[in-house]
């Protein structure tokens, strides 16, 4: 209900710009948006390869304010992050940002993100998707508070190998010392930005946080001191190509968040996703999903996380997994792409276990459309080790030589 | 140095000490630990006026199970019963009273059909209590992931439902039990009276009214302890009951220390190591069982952190809201009830005249009013037992309905405008009581809470409502008293079957804990 005088309801406000919502404007020639927790975004602005290409060449801006936000600070603020995340949450440093998934009581995930430990009671917890009901579930018993500070908090992407170039040019002294995952306040324009070395590109990159009000003028001065050296604004299937090829996961798209998953079998465990080095059963502590997943590690788990190289340059959408051509149904594919830098046809999916050890050789069923009309193939795929790109600069601090 | 226990015990309520007792008795060293000066938590005996001791809140035994009575020996160590067949008188606003005994003998002046239908309505659902009986004495199924016991268990039911009853029963067992009593006794009985006996045996101690779902059902669980309905009154009061699973399980070995309110339960990697009590003295031990409600075991004694969050948030979602208090009256004499004479008196007695009244009770308490026309089960138990009191007499009251949250809370004028409340609705029976009155106590849900521990003032330790009764309790997937904590078990009225005096949660913990389960 609105009555009169009164701001709108969220609910009645339609789709919702980001601060960088005019600036992308000017630049869309292509006009395709989607929608991401009620904002509108960018499929792409100008054109894809370009957009792609400025991620692992030069440097790609990319607008990330849709993400959740949540500020978790308290006195328990420590112990509520580390029942609520299957890493070790005493290892993670002031200053310091972690990668972690959180589960269910069966040990199922509920999302994957990025936490920031601002102080030492204090952290910033980033994800794909709302996890206010999670939150509010598990501050029981703790003496903390979480806000959702989705909206008050602009962010964009910025990576690509000249970002750090880029970002020591608008002035940001000192940020070629970040290292992965390292987080900074910089003084600008009379406010602070949040700096984190961060991304979702498998590249040197960062991730810049600051207030709505200032987010213009941070764009403005990234593009300025990138006129020299390609930046460019880009949109989502650009990065989606970049994260297939780095081969990290998506929430919603490579696996079916638990907390909105309700056939049985469809949820998937860490270990399921690949993700045994973010789980610390031995931390000492109880977390979420720990009874359950010390019962999957010693049962062993259900499906096994692929990261497959694909013959041929039909890229495998949606494809089954079969364990030889015309055989048995043992995968499916859960996101494929062109990988241009690695050159390979890659795809990332799920396989019954045993199969899918590293090395081994699967099939898939391709089918792609041609004038319209839908052909299909049968392609070999090898299982890989790691991910297809992974450039040495991703990780090195001063990143680049420049 | 203490001494090195097996298992501690947390809280000395009658089912800890049941639990202690079996425990002991299978050769385990354990140690229970009450906060109270004695054992028994809400089944105690208490000097409630100077000279008068009385059952300070639980005072009749309707569910006792007599086969813990049997292996616990009890009766070698000194529980005796005034009444082994206490019969329940109605009073009703006509002076048309009634005095029912359990196998459906009604005295007063109702039409002979009339009884004929009610003991035919008592019998048939007696006989349906006595085939669900036998899931009190086990865990509740594991549906998940049943083992043998679970299979013949859930096989046991089927044919006992089945071939037991035979299809016609079974047929109508089926049809009635998710139903409401009020529904039940107005399709089989005429008698407003009669009616309100049921009614008001249905819904003692629950946030319910005889048109409330489920109450079929708690009629039956009142019947199932083994005694085919009899209720009993133990000599010495209630606190006998516990004294004597104390004293038995004592002679087992197993130590017992009053005035230890345990703060914390020690946790070392993710499991349980011992517990801390107030005093700051620290017991090791590997297991640890909890006689307190599922919630303060969870939030107050181990701390919500150390489970998994989505449990938390079942336990913290258990309805327990409590809705009786406990009025004793310190009586100088015997007041005169018209038309009832003392053997009544020192029964049970029962003031509501119809479903209805019942009904009309409980509404007010939906939205956290307390009922200005309550629902009373009393009795003065100092008559048949006179060593309760060395003169004079009590008067001990259940009254229901009066909200734990109560609007504007329970302070010390609104507690004594509901005892006046009350003492008012007594003596609408007793014009004299008044008069008799020498000192009064009022128990309310947030005292029962603060005295005993048991949250919400609830006597059931949660609800007993369908969706949190057999494998939902106290919350699914850890309805077999270990809890999803390494070493921490339940055993109190919270866990399956429940609550009243019965002694079957700690029974069923006990085995659990012998039989090495985990959650
Ligand atoms: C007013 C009233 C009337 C009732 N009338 C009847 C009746 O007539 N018939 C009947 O069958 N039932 C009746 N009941 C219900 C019955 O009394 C209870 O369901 C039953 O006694 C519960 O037993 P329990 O052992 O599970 O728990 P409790 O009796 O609640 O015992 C729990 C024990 O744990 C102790 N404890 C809690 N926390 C701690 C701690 N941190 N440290 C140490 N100790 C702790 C408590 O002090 C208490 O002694 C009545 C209940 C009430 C309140």
């Amino acid at each position: 209900m609105s009555s009169q005088g009164l701001a709108k309801e969220h609910y009645e406000m339609g789709l919702k710009k980001t601060p960088f919502y005019s600036r992308q404007k000017e630049l869309d020639i292509m006009n395709e948006w989607h929608r991401w927790s009620g904002y509108t975004v960018p499929n792409v602005l100008n054109d894809v390869t370009f957009e792609y290409f400025a991620i692992r060449n030069s440097a790609s801006v990319f607008d990330i304010t849709p993400m959740a936000k949540y500020r978790i600070k308290g006195p328990d603020a420590l112990d509520f992050m580390n029942r609520l995340l299957t890493r070790d949450m005493t290892k993670l440093r002031v200053g310091r940002v972690g990668y972690s998934v959180w589960c269910d009581d069966e040990g199922m995930v509920i999302d994957d993100g990025t936490v920031f430990r601002t102080s030492e009671n204090e952290y910033l917890l980033c994800a794909q998707e709302r996890q206010l009901e999670t939150l509010k579930r598990n501050a029981l018993g703790f003496d903390i508070s979480f806000d959702d500070v989705s909206d008050d908090i602009a962010a964009l992407s910025f990576q690509g190998p000249l970002t750090c170039t880029i970002l020591k040019k608008v002035g940001f002294e000192g940020i070629d010392q970040l290292k992965m995952f390292d987080l900074k306040e910089f003084a600008f324009a009379g406010t602070t930005v949040m700096i984190s070395r961060t991304g979702y590109t498998g590249d040197l990159g960062y991730e810049l946080w600051i207030n709505p009000e200032n987010a213009g003028d941070l764009w403005d001065a990234l593009f300025e001191a990138g006129k020299n050296y390609n930046v460019k604004a880009i949109g989502g299937d650009a990065l989606e190509i970049a994260r297939i090829e780095a081969g990290l996961l998506m929430a919603g798209k490579d696996f079916s968040p638990a907390t909105s998953t309700v056939r049985p079998g469809h949820a998937k465990s860490p270990y399921e996703l690949g993700l045994d080095w973010l789980v610390k059963l031995d931390k000492g502590v109880v977390f979420n999903g720990r009874r359950a997943l010390i019962q999957e590690r010693n049962k062993g788990p259900r499906y096994r996380f692929v990261r497959l190289d694909v013959e041929g340059n039909k890229t495998a959408c949606s494809a089954y997994i079969f364990d030889r051509q015309g055989g048995k149904t043992i995968g499916h594919v859960s996101s494929a792409a062109w990988a241009p830098t690695a050159k390979k046809n890659v795809a990332l999916g799920f396989v019954d276990m045993p199969y899918g050890e590293v090395g081994s050789t699967v099939w898939v069923e391709i089918y792609y459309q041609k004038e319209l009309r839908w052909n299909r193939r049968w392609a070999k795929a090898v299982v890989m080790d790691g991910p297809f790109y992974n450039p040495e600069r991703k990780t090195l601090t001063p990143p680049e030589a420049v | 140095m203490t001494k090195a226990y097996d298992i501690i015990i947390a809280g000395g309520g009658h089912n800890g000490l049941v639990c202690a007792a079996y425990l002991a008795k299978a050769g385990k060293k354990v140690l229970v630990l009450e906060k109270n000066d004695i054992v028994g938590g809400a089944a105690i005996t208490k000097e409630v006026f100077p000279g008068k001791s009385v059952s300070l809140c639980a005072q009749f035994l309707h569910q006792f199970n007599t086969r813990i009575a049997d292996d616990l020996k009890l009766s070698e160590f000194g529980l005796e019963f005034i009444d082994t067949d206490c019969r329940t008188s109605l009073l009703s606003n006509d002076g048309r009273h009634l005095t029912v005994s359990f196998d459906g003998q009604v005295e007063g002046d109702v039409a002979e059909d009339e009884v004929k239908a009610f003991q035919i309505l008592i019998t048939r659902l007696q006989e349906f209590s006595e085939t669900l009986g036998f899931l009190a004495d086990i865990p509740p199924i594991d549906i998940f992931d049943p083992d043998m016991q679970d299979k013949l268990s859930a096989l046991k039911l089927g044919w006992k439902l089945r071939f037991g009853l035979g299809a016609e029963k079974m047929s109508d067992f089926l049809r009635i039990v998710g139903m409401n009593i009020y529904d039940l006794i107005n399709e089989e009985l005429e008698d407003d009276r009669l009616k309100a006996l049921l009614s008001v045996d249905s819904v003692l101690g629950t946030h319910a009214g005889p048109r409330s779902p489920g109450t079929i059902l708690t009629y039956l669980y009142r019947q199932i302890g083994g005694g085919k309905g009899r209720t009993l009154v133990p000599k010495g009061g209630m606190g006998a009951v516990s004294k004597a699973i104390a004293a038995s399980a004592q002679a087992k070995g197993a130590d017992i220390l009053t005035g230890m309110h345990v703060r914390e339960v020690l946790i070392d990697n993710c499991r349980v190591v011992g517990l801390r009590t107030s005093c700051g003295t620290v017991y090791n031990a590997p297991i640890v069982v909890s006689n307190a409600d599922p919630k303060t075991t969870v939030f107050d004694m181990v701390g919500s952190r150390h489970f998994e969050a989505d449990f938390v948030h079942r336990i913290n979602t258990i309805r327990m809201r409590g809705n009786s208090c406990k009025l004793h009256l310190s009586l100088n004499s015997i007041p005169e009830f018209s038309g009832l004479g003392s053997e009544a008196l020192a029964g049970r007695v029962v003031i509501a005249d119809s479903a209805d009244y019942v009904e009309n009770s409980f509404n007010p308490a939906k939205y956290n009013e307390w009922s200005s026309s309550p629902v009373i089960e009393f009795s003065i138990p100092t008559l048949n037992d006179p060593h309760l009191a060395e003169n004079g007499h009590v008067l001990s009251a259940t009254i229901q309905y009066a909200p734990y949250s109560l609007k504007g809370g329970w302070t010390d004028e609104a507690k004594e405008a509901f005892k006046n409340i009350c003492i008012d609705t007594l003596s609408r029976f007793a014009p004299s009581l008044k008069d008799s009155i020498e000192q009064s106590l009022l128990l309310t849900p947030v005292d029962l809470e603060n005295e005993i521990g048991m949250q919400g003032g609830n006597w059931h330790h949660g609800e007993f409502t369908l969706d949190q009764m057999l494998m939902m309790r106290p919350v699914p997937l850890a309805s077999r008293y270990a809890l999803p904590l390494d070493g921490l078990f339940l055993c109190g009225a919270g866990a399956h079957p429940g609550g009243g005096v019965m002694g079957s949660a700690g029974r069923n913990a006990a085995n659990a804990i012998l039989r090495g389960d985990k959650s």
